[in-house]
């Protein structure tokens, strides 16, 4: 694929929309990376990065990724909040592109809390 | 803020928190005339008259989760730093316009850096918003509108991994071929 193109995009659009048929349900895992300027300044952004890598190569429609602002805990930035429906969420503190790759195989994937990073339940 | 492009990505969310439905970012680059311009533009609520006169103060915020506001600050210490300077213009009800200038090769500028993966982490974090971005290059420009990629993507959203995906490949691209020609 190269530049931004109409028909790249009619074509990506016309893959996409059939996979998104073949996977069918609402997002019940929700992914917060917390992109506050202290967020940002720490490494937020590699950490959205990575997990957009995860998000394409486990395909999967329940899981849904946002952003949002600081915690409030500038110091453990980049954070990042794992909610599982019916589940507490968990905040994850100094995050990296690694760390991301292993909560997302981890705890997003298989449920099971990484608590060398974690920082609180909440 | 080791790159200008993390900055970008700030000075977006600020739009984003102040209610905008549509961010311009504009990176000018003239490495002929020795400048940089970096220009955000939103449509949020905008900003009063007391609370711009000391946005810059890193004591002053409208947030709540903590006292301190280090964006604005950090931004404007960036660009003067580099014999350039900040300007920033509101209006309540029509949104606001933060602009930088820098020298272009001041030792102590930072590069643009990955615009992007700022640009992706926007989409992908905030898909309702639409972003119009111009990057121009020494005369040469492209523009990224999300809302033209919208109108062809139709049901499909923004911030589907594979159009995410290529959307940071074709801004690379894009990139590449302004600044190579």
């Amino acid at each position: 694929m190269a530049k931004l193109s109409v028909s790249d995009l009619k074509n990506l659009k016309e893959k996409v929309s059939k996979d998104m048929s073949l996977r069918e349900g609402k997002a019940k895992i929700l992914v917060t990376v917390h992109m506050g300027t202290c967020g940002i300044a720490s490494g937020a952004r590699e950490v959205m990065d990575a997990l957009m890598k995860e998000m394409a190569e486990a395909d999967r429609q329940d899981i849904r990724v946002l952003a949002a602002g600081c915690l409030g805990m500038c110091s453990s930035e980049p954070n990042v909040t794992v909610e599982i429906e019916g589940q507490e969420p968990i905040a994850y503190q100094h995050m990296d592109a690694n760390k991301m790759r292993q909560v997302f195989k981890r705890h997003v994937l298989l449920g099971e809390v990484q608590t060398a990073f974690a920082l609180a339940k909440m | 803020m080791k790159e200008l492009s993390l900055h970008i990505l700030d000075l977006a969310e600020n739009g984003i928190a102040a209610q905008a439905g549509l961010i311009r970012i504009l990176v000018q680059e003239d490495p002929k005339a020795n400048r940089l311009v970096i220009e955000i533009t939103d449509n949020g609520k905008g900003i009063s008259e007391p609370m711009l006169a000391h946005i810059t103060d890193p004591f002053v915020t409208s947030r709540t989760t903590r006292r301190v506001g280090m964006g604005l600050p950090l931004f404007k210490a960036a660009a003067e730093r580099c014999g350039g300077g900040f300007e920033i213009s509101s209006k309540p009800g029509q949104g606001t316009s933060v602009r930088g200038i820098f020298q272009y090769d001041h030792i102590d500028r930072a590069p643009v850096g990955n615009m992007a993966a700022s640009l992706v982490s926007l989409i992908a974090g905030y898909p309702e918003i639409d972003i119009e971005y111009t990057h121009m290059y020494d005369g040469r420009d492209f523009t990224m509108d999300t809302r033209n990629i919208r109108k062809e993507l139709a049901e499909v959203p923004l911030n589907e991994p594979a159009v995410l995906q290529y959307i940071q490949q074709a801004i690379q691209e894009e990139l590449h071929d302004i600044m190579n020609a």
